[in-house]
């Protein structure tokens, strides 16, 4: 099964709960009216679009009704599928690298938002494209985390640097980035441990790890990814706002999508916080994490 | 902040509607649509959020408006009390069994926080004098098994195992022997994290409830989880039956709507919740803490309840007429002060006014210490006062200045700050009044939001 399919399979809840319900809409109104206008609302709201992001697209077919660009039922599908598409096409979501020497990916999120495993997948990515891979476990906290990524390391091949378990982990990160230059390492991926936004000492440990980087290659690190778990609602919002506070956030990683209908917490993100989404996870399989691609997604979205 | 408090909000909504009588249809839509606005933006199922504000409305079309509040106090009472209602009591326990071990099970999606979880119950437990057994039977994600086992080393709780290639149902029915073998009273088994509609894994969790029947099931929920909260537990809750939910990651800002939405549909109550990683014991559920979390406006309604008794009617009105003649002394700032302190700590206050959630951290760092020590401090300065200096502080050059600070114990610098407070206070206080005309029902210290 190709990427896509594989894309189109798992948004097929969200798909079905979303276009789907657009589509039942259409079908059971002859007018637009005031009912069928809560109902679009409420199943903007239940795809995780966001409070703000269902605002603004339910203002925007008012508008739409009022400017006669939507006259019937049937006018609402391609309306909003133009507008999510355009949201979903805002800004660029391509992968930074370096122009030489390694490629910095420092990952960052909360607890639990998938940060490991997706590690792991970013490894196994890299190396299938014939780049030699370094992870560093700057997660020296949270229990047997470091095995954690040991095994991934194992499993893909890629070259692992740690310290012990409680240890200082811009120090890791430092060891890491010293040498991933010397052993002219492609991609250095750096683990840290989850931490919520408002613990406001860890979040200055996280900009430490990011000064340390700096301090080594001027321009790493050269993706700052923020591990967004895709059942998350709508804290996704102050997780970007202070993570990136801490360490410029250059993308998220939008983990867990697969499955449930949540696939629209994507258009959220887009809209409410301009943030490029560089890389999707539709399931459990190590090859189920990909780079994002907006026409794709609206397309698996929206198609049929 | 993003979001205002529901109770600000209100407060915007009901500007023009001033004095008394009864709260029309009208009104209450209104309020209605910033209430409805408040629970989404915390996370609640939208479903959830229609049938809440349904009950709600009924209740507060044609209720009265009592002197001592606001209209917007009152349906925020009503909104609360519902809420409150629907989130359930307080059931932080655990069935036990009368014949041990009783068997807890940790189900969830992954990375809600289910291993940790598992630690801070069996320390819980453990403080309560049981001898909790943690079961390692998640199989799947690498290094899941060290994790448990290296916080059973910390917790000093003993750990159950199987060599890697064991699948999770004989883990599960292996470990209920050992406990009996080894006198554990309590087991948890921690399970590997699935999504709801992965069949295979929910498959294994009902073949490992068939084979160790457990006593509890507990759905470890993310507090930050969004709309989909709904349909994993009611996957969750179809597939297993659930006894409880323990609710994580409290100790972030999220709002927490899906507690509120879990509850609503698996009609199962929060039991614990979780603040944090370090191993401490899980914290037992305050629906009423979680009905204000959710509507973003600090504990309100205590605060309000606790101002009508605690303010002496007599003495606000005393308060009032001098403050309408400025005559308002350090004497009368002490007994103010005194009065405000029976509400609970500053910093407790500012917690529960809404909208002071942001200031409470700015004065935290700055120059006011909120905490009693200052207030005790405070106390202290004024009480080494002359009643002539207390009428007018005026008087009160540099050697008086010396002499309160020596007779206070405390620094001159204290004495000069609390004098500043003081006429900051009073210049405040005049423009309070002529913001509000007169109309004081609560007593003279007026807090910021109950005009």
């Amino acid at each position: 099964m190709g990427f896509f399919d594989k894309l189109k399979k798992g948004l097929t809840r969200t798909r079905e709960s979303f276009t789907g319900k657009i589509e039942q809409l259409v079908m059971g109104y002859a007018d637009i009216d005031a009912d069928l206008l809560d109902e679009l609302e409420e199943t903007l709201i239940m795809a995780d679009v966001g409070v703000k992001t269902t605002e603004r697209l339910m203002d925007a077919v008012r508008r739409g009704v009022k400017k006669k660009e939507i006259n019937t039922p049937e006018d609402l599908k391609p309306f909003l599928e133009a507008r999510i598409t355009e949201i979903l096409a805002t800004g660029s979501d391509e992968l930074h690298t370096a122009s030489e020497g390694p490629t910095v990916m420092l990952v960052i999120g909360v607890n639990g938002a998938g940060k490991t495993t997706t590690i792991g997948k970013l490894s196994a990515y890299y190396k299938e494209q014939g780049k030699s891979v370094m992870l560093a476990a700057a997660d020296t906290f949270r229990a047997a985390a470091i095995d954690q990524l040991e095994i991934w390391s194992q499993r893909t091949g890629a070259v692992l640097i740690k310290h012990e378990e409680g240890s200082d982990p811009a120090a890791v990160a430092y060891d890491a980035v010293k040498a991933a230059k010397a052993r002219g390492i492609d991609m250095l991926i750096i683990d840290t441990a989850g931490r919520l936004q408002t613990k406001s000492n860890l979040m200055e440990e996280l900009s430490k790890i990011n000064r340390v980087i700096q301090r080594e290659i001027a321009e790493a690190p050269h993706e700052t990814l923020l591990v967004l778990d895709a059942t998350t609602g709508q804290n996704a919002i102050r997780q970007v706002e202070l993570f990136t506070k801490a360490a410029p956030i250059t993308g998220v990683v939008l983990t867990k999508l697969d499955g449930t209908a949540k696939g629209g917490v994507v258009v959220g993100i887009k809209s409410e916080l301009s943030m490029p989404v560089k890389w999707i996870g539709i399931g459990e399989a190590v090859e189920d994490l990909r780079p994002f691609d907006a026409a794709d997604f609206a397309k698996a979205l929206f198609d049929k | 902040m993003i979001f205002e408090g529901l109770a600000d909000r209100l407060q915007e909504t009901f500007k023009k509607l001033r004095g008394h009588g009864k709260l029309s249809e009208e009104d209450v839509n209104e309020a209605m649509r910033e209430v409805r606005m408040a629970l989404l933006e915390a996370d609640v199922n939208f479903k959830v959020v229609k049938g809440f504000i349904k009950k709600v409305q009924e209740r507060a079309i044609g209720q009265n408006i009592l002197d001592t509040l606001t209209p917007a106090q009152v349906v925020i009472k009503i909104v609360n009390e519902e809420l409150t209602e629907l989130m359930g009591g307080t059931q932080s326990r655990i069935n036990m069994s009368p014949t041990p071990p009783t068997v807890i099970m940790m189900v969830g999606l992954q990375g809600a926080g289910k291993t940790t979880s598992a630690g801070k119950l069996g320390f819980s437990l453990k403080k309560q004098g049981k001898h909790p057994l943690l079961v390692a039977a998640d199989i799947y994600r690498p290094a899941a098994v060290k994790q448990l086992q290296v916080l059973g080393e910390q917790l000093e709780i003993p750990v159950f195992a199987m060599e890697a290639g064991t699948d999770a149902v004989t883990i599960a029915k292996s470990s209920i022997d050992f406990a009996r073998s080894h006198v554990n009273d309590v087991v948890i088994i921690d399970t590997a994290g699935r999504l709801h509609i992965n069949e295979e894994l929910m498959q294994e969790l009902k073949s490992i409830k068939k084979e160790v029947r457990p006593h509890e099931i507990l759905l470890v929920v993310d507090a930050m989880t969004g709309q989909d909260a709904v349909n994993v537990a009611e996957s969750f809750n179809g597939d297993l039956g659930l006894d409880g939910v323990v609710l994580t990651k409290l100790d972030g800002d999220a709002r927490g709507g899906a507690a509120l939405s879990v509850k609503a549909v698996t009609g199962c109550s929060i039991k614990f919740v979780g603040m944090g990683e370090k191993l401490e014991a899980l914290e037992p559920f305050y629906p009423e803490r979680m009905a204000s979390r959710i509507l973003g406006m600090g504990d309100v309604l205590s605060l309000i309840e606790k101002a009508q008794t605690a303010f002496d009617v007599e003495e606000a009105k005393k308060m009032e007429k001098k403050l309408r003649r400025d005559e308002f002394t350090l004497d009368d700032f002490l007994s103010q002060m005194q009065q405000v302190r029976k509400l609970g700590s500053f910093e407790q206050i500012m917690g529960m006014i809404p909208g002071m959630g942001g200031l409470k951290k700015q004065l935290a760092g700055a120059d006011i210490d909120l905490n009693g020590k200052e207030m005790k401090h405070i106390e202290a300065i004024i009480y080494a006062m002359t009643p002539k200096e207390r009428a007018d502080v005026g008087i009160i050059n540099g050697s008086r200045r010396k002499r309160i600070a020596m007779g206070s114990g405390t620094h001159v610098q204290d004495v000069n700050k609390l004098i500043k407070q003081f006429a900051e206070m009073k210049k405040m206080m005049k423009k309070m009044k002529k913001m509000q005309k007169g109309h004081m029902g609560l007593g003279g210290f007026k807090l910021p939001f109950m005009h």
